[in-house]
């Protein structure tokens, strides 16, 4: 009992506590709501579905009834895959939105490592002016910057790069730089960027000068430096950025709702159309559940692969 | 301790060239115009102390810094225009450097991946394994550099920094990170490894008993400038100038005005009869140094130095007994204190002196050298 309460007592034991109970109350219980949800039976009421615990006269307890109709037909979508005719949205939307986000990750690498690199070879005074402008669009808002890429992209001629292309003489009529895949591209890079560079320039800035020394003086040129010792060594940086780029880039639904084109499926859209005009809480609530399913899979890979491979190697 | 006096043909004595070399960094000489020349095959010593230019000179030929002025040339080739990547030197840094996501037998090999044209995967193979029983390291063949010991790690270090056979080792202070009994073990084995691969080899240190057991050769550095080059023997027995003999070893120095070939000193009470062939100008300053060991040391009552001797008469103000030989402090009626290094065989018949005892200080003449800087 005296040890018990010496443990309650002790600081660090709800400062470890913190974490957990933010976990509990902002992920497992919402978690838990949405599952519920997607075990329910859509109704036309307010809220629009039945919930699966019945609890029917003379019981002491709610009886559990879970409708699997939402999950049947993701199943079916699943079990169809390549039958000619089938309808495939859920699995299209799917498809579409992992494919954006790895391609956004990708580019985002791409184009983020060298920002990245050239920050951490930056004099130390140099550095947070330049941080400072890679963090400088989060001063604004993210919608406004959304719209902005709107009008710049616009198709007619007023758009402003339509403007310039005209005026330059590189095209006759204004392009169709709106409302496609190309354009949701361009925004996801945009807003992602900064969640790339960061993690990246955090690793990188830590890269021991002298091993670059030490491999240019075995012989090693620039670029086999850079594939052989800097590559390898920012991985775990790599790694960090790609989670922090793709994860959120999965489950985006502004950029694409403002920049894509009616074509352009993804699962963010395909839940908000099912929780909105559709009324279909469930199969928007499945769609949900399966999505944290699936991202949570790679992650926890990954985190076990960091652990037994990385220790130590990188200190 | 120089090179395997067996070796075919005789080693070229200026096979690397250091010409002029200086390099300044903001407000700071870091290197100021040194010239060297070393032999093919020949182990040479940079000594000097903390941030005296080593590590700048030892970059600046391995390519990691570029020299402001002055030239490098190495086995009749300037190697100005060469970059790091393409000269034939290597180093083993300071802090070793050794590649953290690679195994021990990677690092090694990390050299040797570099060659162009490509070496065939067996014979990377064959010389990674030759290195690493040379260093005898072959059981730890598949660790990362985190799992050794500091020791260990230092001999992959060495191991990758040889695996090339460079024109030129670099050696940044190779054995700084270990502990000093199993660093008088490690040069000797170090000198070994060296001369069995046969290669040039510059090694930084900043501990004279290390240059003088490791090397053929020594330079002695100070403030960016070579002072003086010479074996170990010459450079103890006949420094140059005060930095180098009081740097490289314990010595007594005496400052005064020359006249009549005698020095003549405030802090002894007698002029100080120089070496014969030292032939400073008169009414110049300069220094005298005379190392410990030829300061004799006798009880003052006993019969007094003969002709040709400087000799005074103090008290022992400290004793160091450090077995084989003691050092003595005598403090001289002035204060000055002479500091004797004296064979605890000498006092076989009588008690050696303690504290307080007068004592008589006493060397040759001949056994002074005499410094004009
Ligand atoms: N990159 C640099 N920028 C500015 N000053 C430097 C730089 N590298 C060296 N110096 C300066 O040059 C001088 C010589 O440095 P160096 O590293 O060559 O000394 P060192 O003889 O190797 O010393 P140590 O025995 O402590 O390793 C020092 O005064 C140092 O502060
Ligand atoms: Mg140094």
């Amino acid at each position: 009992m005296k040890r018990a309460r010496c443990f309650l007592l002790r600081g660090h034991f709800w400062v470890g506590l913190l974490p957990w109970a933010w976990m509990l109350l902002f992920f497992a219980l919402p978690f838990a709501l949405i599952l519920k949800v997607s075990l329910s039976t859509p109704e036309l009421a307010v809220p629009p579905y039945v919930s699966p615990f019945v609890l029917e006269p003379g019981a002491a307890l709610p009886h559990f009834r879970p409708d699997l109709a939402s999950y049947r037909r993701l199943h079916d979508e699943l079990r169809a895959l390549g039958l000619a005719g089938a309808d495939l949205q859920y699995l299209a939307a799917w498809g579409g939105s992992l494919l954006l986000a790895a391609l956004t990750t990708l580019l985002c690498l791409v184009i983020g490592y060298p920002f990245a690199y050239h920050i951490a070879r930056s004099r130390e005074a140099a550095r947070n002016t330049l941080l400072m402008l890679v963090m400088l669009p989060f001063w604004t808002s993210f919608l406004l910057r959304v719209y902005a890429w709107m009008s710049l992209l616009d198709s007619s001629e007023l758009g402003l790069i339509n403007r310039l292309l005209l005026a330059a003489g590189l095209v006759d009529a204004p392009l169709q730089l709106l409302y496609n895949r190309g354009a949701v591209l361009v925004g996801m890079v945009y807003s992602y960027l900064p969640f790339m560079v960061l993690p990246l320039y955090a690793n990188l800035v830590k890269l021991d000068q002298r091993l670059l020394e030490a491999a240019a003086d075995l012989g090693a040129q620039p670029w086999m430096t850079f594939l052989r010792v800097t590559l390898p060594l920012s991985r775990r940086g790599i790694v960090a950025g790609a989670m922090l780029v793709f994860i959120p880039a999965v489950g985006e639904f502004v950029i694409p709702d403002l920049l894509g084109g009616g074509d352009v499926l993804m699962i963010g859209r395909k839940i908000w159309d099912d929780f909105g005009p559709n009324q279909d809480w469930p199969m928007a609530a499945a769609v949900a559940v399966t999505m944290v399913l699936v991202l949570i899979v790679p992650i926890a890979l990954l985190h076990r692969h960091g652990r037994a491979n990385g220790n130590g190697a990188q200190r | 301790m120089v090179q395997d006096s067996d070796s075919g043909s005789r080693p070229r004595r200026d096979y690397l060239r250091i010409e002029g070399v200086t390099r300044r960094f903001d407000d700071t000489l870091a290197v100021d115009g040194v010239s060297l020349a070393i032999a093919e095959r020949e182990i040479f010593a940079l000594l000097g102390s903390s941030g005296c230019g080593k590590t700048t000179l030892l970059r600046m030929l391995a390519g990691l810094e570029a020299p402001d002025a002055g030239r490098i040339v190495l086995d009749g080739e300037d190697l100005a225009a060469v970059p790091a990547y393409r000269r034939p030197t290597n180093m083993m840094f300071q802090s070793y450097a050794l590649f953290p996501h690679l195994t021990v037998e990677q690092n090694v090999a990390f050299g040797l991946w570099q060659e162009r044209p490509r070496l065939a995967r067996a014979e990377v193979a064959a010389r990674v394994a030759a290195m690493l029983e040379l260093v005898q390291m072959q059981r730890y063949a598949r660790r990362k550099p985190h799992e050794l010991s500091g020791g260990q790690q230092q001999r992959v270090a060495l191991a990758r920094s040889l695996a090339k056979e460079p024109k030129l080792l670099l050696l940044d202070e190779p054995l700084a990170a270990l502990d000093k009994k199993i660093r008088q073990r490690t040069q000797l084995e170090l000198v070994n490894l060296i001369e069995r691969v046969g290669v040039t080899c510059i090694l930084v240190t900043h501990d004279q008993e290390e240059a003088m057991t490791m090397a053929g050769r020594i330079g002695v550095m100070n403030e960016g400038r070579l002072l003086q080059v010479g074996t170990p023997g010459e450079i103890y027995e006949t420094p140059n100038c005060r930095f180098t003999a009081e740097f490289v070893g314990e010595t007594n120095l005496f400052r005064g005005r020359v006249d009549g070939g005698a020095l003549h000193c405030e802090d002894f009470p007698a002029p100080i009869l120089l070496p014969a062939d030292a032939d400073p100008d008169d009414g110049g300053e300069a220094w005298l140094s005379v190392r410990p060991e030829r300061v004799a040391l006798s009880r003052a009552g006993a019969a007094p130095a003969g002709a040709g001797c400087n000799a005074a008469v103090g008290e022992v103000a400290e004793i160091a007994y450090l077995g084989s030989h003691s050092v003595y402090h005598v403090r001289l009626a002035n204060g000055r204190i002479v500091i004797a290094s004296v064979a605890s065989a000498q006092w076989r018949d009588a008690a050696p002196p303690t504290w307080g005892d007068a004592v008589r200080v006493a060397w040759f003449a001949p056994d002074g050298v005499v410094l004009t800087r």
